[in-house]
């Protein structure tokens, strides 16, 4: 453990300032509220918001898990992590279920959270409307009169354009019916997983300066149409090359040797938790 | 596939950071914080500007370990100030106490306590001077030994403090006279920027952005994408003194005050044409200031930022140099290198995610073909 820097690498009074904007965040479930975000040693637009939340609410009994597009071993991860417990020196992990806070960059693990944990997912670009409205002061008078034509042409845009919505990562979500949010650049796939969870999601975006967040058991939609429903990414008929799942997110690769795609878990510690449990090997 | 699915990321960072102090030493030779600190003056400024952090040695230590990069210098230190409470404020600074070492005005010839080139490469030609290659620390001592012993020189080590040169145009009325607005400013590092933002907030951002940004969107205002065409009122160059009031004081007296040190700023008062709006549609030609100071000698950065304070202070929509969200959210250094570079990180589930719905229009379109 590093110990020319204070625990968790922040001065106190920052660490404060950071837990009173997210105490707001929470009080209002998917409202940016604006922090003053810290310089990291690490980029920004490299998770910088994720960590200023996941330092600003680590203790010395956290167990933490940090994944990057589903990967513990991700080169980004173990960065982070690596930042995370030379400052704190906090035991990690990489079981799901075993931690008390995962910070996660575009992924909800597939293993469900629990009431005992925090999510934190970070942030590239917080502001859901900004794909049509590049000004700060309009979108924010968009989200305080609760306007969000926009949002909904821009899909009824994408359906008249090519039949059928293509957002990609980060489909916007309805939050407790009041605030249209940036759910991260979470797969589809994920976007169901935040309704109703048990435990806290915080998202945090360093760069931009903002802090949101979803309660447990929060009512989130993702935004659709009664004809177009909202549709996940599929993966019918596919499954784990490895432990052979179904339902879950699966990367999809080349097999060098035969020239066949082949389709893989993408989140690493489920499948190898999986692969453990039936014991294959 | 890609450094994401496969394991092992620990050990290639390890491996990786061995190589980059392998590229950093390589020849086999070390680089003295105290020789960068001698002899890099212009990095030196530019990245203490651009951190907004004063200190000369770890502005050096920095650049040694940057390599000499100053966005990955600016980088460190501005990670560094996170890790530090703020515990004062100073007080406020009264540029007229400036020490002044360089003092130019483009506007007037004759000001008052005269023109002060000091130090600058404004007259210089660029040409290459090979006798640097062979440059030992005894020649300089020897050059430096003459060059003190000039009676120019000595005269001119005293303090000197002078008026500025805008007090002359206000006394003439061509400048409307202002107020002193002491109000404490907002501090853009303790609390984030709103819009529309304050003065204090627009200053502190300029102030600490990159250098090439700022001066950019400031060279496309004056090239036509904005409405000025201003003029160097002032430009200083000095030392300011830095005082903070003790803790336990509740009044103000100037006699308790700390002062606690001296910084080296560069200050430009920029005079802007401006025609003013009079009653029954009468216009008159006033001149408006822009104000610029940065940390060290940042020139063409203090310049830079006089132009577009100005602009900020008169919003026009038609150009993005006068947009306020659009200077201030795109002029900082870590921010925008670190969204830049941060696309080299993997993004293999959003792409795959968008991969899926290009397939799913690709499907829809070839159903369509095939159903007429």
């Amino acid at each position: 453990m590093n110990t020319t820097y204070n625990f968790a690498f922040f001065d106190e009074g920052s660490k404060r300032e950071i837990r009173r904007a997210t105490l707001k965040a929470i009080a209002i479930p998917g409202y940016q509220v604006p922090f003053a975000s810290r310089e990291m040693p690490i980029g920004r637009g490299w998770g910088t918001g994720g960590l200023q939340l996941t330092l600003s609410l680590i203790g010395k009994k956290d167990v933490l898990k940090v994944i990057d597009q589903g990967s513990d071993e991700s080169v980004n991860a173990v960065n982070i992590k690596k930042l995370v417990s030379n400052t704190t020196g906090v035991e990690v992990t990489e079981h799901t279920s075993k931690a008390t806070l995962i910070q996660s960059r575009h992924r909800i693990p597939e293993v469900p959270l629990t009431k005992e944990q925090i999510l934190v997912l970070q942030v590239p670009l917080p502001e859901p409307l900004r794909y049509y409205e590049p000004s700060e002061t309009e979108t924010k008078k968009l989200h305080a009169e609760k306007e969000y034509s926009g949002a909904w042409l821009m899909l009824f845009e994408q359906i008249m354009k090519y039949g059928g919505m293509t957002t990609g990562a980060d489909h916007p979500v309805l939050v407790h019916d009041r605030y249209v949010m940036a759910p991260s650049p979470i797969p589809r796939f994920d976007n169901p997983k935040m309704n109703a969870n048990e435990a806290l999601i915080l998202l945090g975006a360093g760069r931009e300066k903002k802090v949101y967040a979803v309660p447990p058991y929060t009512k989130v939609v993702s935004l659709d149409f009664e004809d177009y429903p909202f549709q996940a990414e599929t993966f019918a008929d596919k499954h784990c090359r490895l432990c052979g799942q179904t339902n879950v997110f699966l990367d999809e690769l080349v097999d060098e040797l035969t020239d066949e795609t082949v389709y893989q878990c993408n989140d690493t510690s489920n499948c190898l938790e999986k692969l453990n449990s039936v014991g294959v090997k | 596939m890609g450094y994401v699915a496969v394991k092992g990321g620990t050990l290639a960072i390890e491996e990786s950071i061995k190589r980059l102090k392998y590229e950093r030493i390589q020849q086999g030779q070390t680089i003295e914080v105290e020789k960068i600190q001698a002899g890099m003056r212009g990095l030196i400024d530019q990245v203490m500007s651009e951190s907004s952090l004063y200190d000369e040695a770890l502005a050096a230590l920095a650049i040694k370990q940057a390599e000499g990069n100053p966005e990955e210098a600016v980088f460190l230190l501005r990670a560094f100030r996170s890790t530090v409470p703020r515990k004062h404020y100073s007080k406020v600074i009264e540029s007229r106490d400036m020490k002044v070492e360089r003092r130019i005005s483009a506007s007037f010839k004759d000001i008052p306590g005269g023109q002060i080139l000091g130090a600058t490469t404004d007259y210089t030609h660029r040409l290459l001077d090979f006798q640097l290659m062979t440059e030992t620390d005894n020649s300089v001592q020897e050059w430096l030994h003459h060059y003190l012993s000039e009676k120019s020189v000595q005269k001119l080590s005293g303090e000197l403090k002078l008026p500025k040169v805008l007090d002359y145009l206000r006394k003439e009325g061509l400048i409307s006279p202002c107020e002193n607005n002491d109000r404490e400013p907002d501090d853009v590092t303790r609390e984030s920027l709103e819009f529309p933002s304050t003065r204090s907030q627009r200053l502190q951002v300029l102030t600490r952005g990159q250098t090439g940004a700022v001066t950019s969107f400031a060279y496309a205002v004056i090239r036509g994408y904005g409405d000025l065409h201003p003029t160097v009122g002032e430009l200083r160059v000095g030392k300011l003194p830095v005082t903070v009031a003790p803790p336990t004081s509740e009044e103000n007296d100037v006699e308790d005050d700390y002062y606690i040190g001296e910084v080296k700023a560069t200050e430009v008062e920029m005079l802007m044409p401006f025609t003013v709006e009079k009653d029954y549609g009468k216009k008159e030609m006033e001149f408006e200031i822009g104000y610029g100071l940065c940390l060290g000698q940042n020139e063409t950065k203090a310049i830079a930022m006089g132009i577009l304070d100005h602009c900020l202070e008169h919003p026009n929509l038609e150009f993005p140099s006068h947009n306020e969200e659009f200077v201030l959210y795109h002029i900082d250094s870590v921010e925008s290198t670190g969204f830049i570079s941060h696309l080299k990180m993997p993004h293999y589930v959003t792409f795959q995610s968008k991969l899926d719905s290009v397939r799913k229009t690709k499907k829809v379109a070839r159903e369509e073909v095939k159903n007429g």
